[in-house]
């Protein structure tokens, strides 16, 4: 933010020569065409300039939408439109015992890597906040898993978690702490806790820096006034940095919780949704229904059940930003 | 604990092994644990088949590093696999999509913070909802669109459906940058006779570079990073980007090629790794001002 905010000042200078250039322009007001006039219309222009916007996101998202709602009412499959079959496919997907381990591992999922996320996030900006050797270094690298294809990244996850060959395990024996090997990915009472650790590392960047750019607005001298009040390191924290801070965090959670809640990516290369359905999420079992079998109607069942969820946090998100934007 | 960071170094810090519990240590397993997938990535990427496959108690494992580095992983990417199309082909989606984007985001966000005109209210909040909503609740019927359209299996199928993640991006932060900008700076340019749409191109547009830049970083290191939709449209080895070309030629039924695999990783990173690093606080701007507007 503070970069946001600092820049336009900077620009500013550049902008006022270049308004000073334009005054040197001849006039041109008195010698507008019709098409110019109607430009100068407010109401014109500003659904003109949305123009391309509302069209691509028209066709690629809300047509989409309206045709994955209808799929997920028929019977389509790849190349077939199916007939309809009004609710029967989330009769059947209701019914399902994988779908409701889908369900329950996702909501899991996206709970406990949203706390490990939030927590180890503040706690990294926190510690980039203070001065020290190397600062600006750290904190760029930092962001790295957060900016490397998300895929790519996994698979030196998968590689570290390998059954055979894994490096945490070696590195377990070697301490002493196993003599057996873990099958971090091959347990099923393992794996969802593994892709929820890749998860956590991957996101945190986003908290870390986030929170770190909120946490630069916060003034130094109301932590000192606490300070010499006798407050303690912990009670500063809850007292001064959390509440200023809370809007901020609320924001970038609930942008989190609704990519992770929709997450695909990691299960697809960690587990593809093994061992036996343990780690499947919503968006890797319609992959699996939709895609891979060719079920188009009752994969896209399978993918709109998340759109309850997504729907109430958008709610709040919207509720939350217009609160704080009235304030 | 780490709740002093507010008091920056101009305060009485207490004992030295303080800072080293809570500040040290704890900065150390950040580092460590942040970083260690990418040094398993490089080591793996450069060790010979030999070494790589012994089993994790053996006792000649090294698994640290190698004493026999060798390119042939790389190699084996370039001269048996397409990975060389694989990078061209995510470059010229990354580029194209984000000049799309960047294109439809300045024209709206210009009009959503400056321009007042009727349904701009319910619009605004419409690119907003758009914006949150993930890719996996639609590719199933985006899927059967791209069908429709025949536009499964070309490069368009990805450029034309990954503005619908950058474009209420970019149009977001660029709203939020235009505001920053001091009205008058345009009525002074409206008052010399230069029309909306020019003091908008001529006087708005080159204050706003940084925003610009912003957007257009984060937005290609998004597209860069895309895989689902990748995934689902595209079905030739030549058409891949990097992430889908990766999962699905360097992995035969259960065979994992590790070696190739880590190389595939690592040199597909290095581009936006490379961007990211030349710019890294207009990403940090764009990463801010995504969340905060």
């Amino acid at each position: 933010m503070s970069e946001a905010r600092r820049r336009p000042i900077a620009g500013g200078a550049g902008g006022a020569t270049e308004a000073a250039r334009l005054t040197t322009l001849p006039r041109e007001a008195t010698s507008m065409g019709p098409i110019a006039r109607l430009l100068e219309d407010e109401r014109v222009l500003g659904f003109l300039l949305l123009v391309p916007t509302v069209v691509l996101l028209g066709l690629f998202i809300a047509y989409p939408f309206v045709k994955g709602v209808w799929l997920s009412l028929t019977s389509a499959t790849v190349g077939n439109p199916g007939q309809f079959l009004g609710l029967s496919n989330y009769i059947k997907i209701w019914n399902d015992s994988i779908f409701q381990r889908a369900a329950y591992n996702t909501f899991v999922y996206t709970a406990i890597a949203t706390v490990g996320k939030l927590t180890l996030g503040m706690w990294l900006a926190l510690l980039l906040n203070r001065h020290f050797r190397g600062k600006r270094l750290v904190r760029a690298s930092m962001l790295l898993p957060f900016i490397v294809p998300t895929v790519l990244s996994t698979f030196a996850w998968k590689w570290m978690f390998d059954p055979t060959f894994s490096v945490l395990n070696w590195t377990l024996y070697h301490f002493g702490f196993i003599q057996t090997r873990i099958g971090w990915l091959t347990d099923p009472a393992m794996a969802l806790g593994s892709v929820i650790v890749v998860n956590i590392w991957r996101g945190m960047p986003f908290y870390a820096i986030t929170l770190l750019a909120g946490l630069q607005t916060v003034n130094p001298e109301l932590h000192e006034a606490a300070a010499l009040d006798g407050a303690t390191a912990w009670q500063r924290f809850w007292r001064i940095t959390w509440p200023l801070l809370l809007p901020v965090t609320m924001v970038v959670t609930l942008f989190s919780v609704i990519q992770t809640f929709a997450d695909f990516q990691l299960v697809y290369v960690l587990t593809g949704g093994g061992p036996a359905n343990a780690t499947h999420l919503f968006a890797t079992y319609a992959y699996q229904i939709g895609i891979n079998t060719g079920l188009l109607g009752e994969g896209a069942a399978v993918s709109l059940a998340m759109f309850p969820m997504l729907f109430i946090i958008v709610v709040i998100q919207l509720w939350y930003i217009r609160r704080v934007e009235g304030a | 604990m780490a709740g002093r960071a507010g008091s920056g170094a101009g305060m009485v810090e207490g004992a030295r092994w303080r800072k080293w519990v809570f500040f040290y240590v704890p900065l150390t397993f950040f580092v460590v644990g942040t970083l260690f997938p990418f040094y398993w990535m490089l080591v793996t990427a450069f060790r010979p088949d030999g070494e790589l496959y012994r089993p994790w108690r053996a006792v000649n494992n090294t698994p640290f590093w190698t004493t026999h580095p060798t390119v042939e992983h790389v190699l084996y990417l370039f001269q048996q696999t397409m990975f060389a199309t694989w990078l061209w082909n995510t470059m010229f989606i990354a580029i194209v999509s984000t000049i799309i984007s960047l294109f439809c985001g300045l024209l709206a966000g210009y009009a959503l913070a400056r321009l007042r005109f009727p349904l701009a209210g319910g619009l605004g909040t419409g690119i907003f909802v758009t914006y949150l909503v993930p890719p996996t609740l639609l590719f199933i019927p985006l899927a059967d669109i791209i069908r429709d359209f025949r536009l499964g299996d070309t490069p368009w199928s990805l450029i034309l459906t990954y503005p619908t993640f950058l474009i209420p991006f970019c149009t977001w932060l660029m709203m939020g940058y235009f505001k920053t900008i001091p009205k008058e700076l345009e009525e002074c340019a409206r008052i010399d006779g230069a029309s909306r749409l020019r003091a908008m191109v001529q006087i708005i547009f080159p204050i706003a570079t940084p925003g610009i830049l912003s957007a257009g970083i984060f937005a290609f290191t998004l597209s860069w990073n895309e895989f689902i939709y990748a995934l689902v449209f595209l079905s030739s080895p030549q058409q891949k980007t990097v992430p889908v070309g990766v999962v699905s030629e360097l992995i035969r039924g259960d065979v994992f090629f590790w070696g190739p695999l880590m190389a595939g990783a690592l040199l597909g990173s290095i581009p936006v790794a490379l961007i990211y690093s030349f710019f890294v606080e207009h990403y940090v701007a764009g990463l801010t001002g995504a969340v905060k507007g």
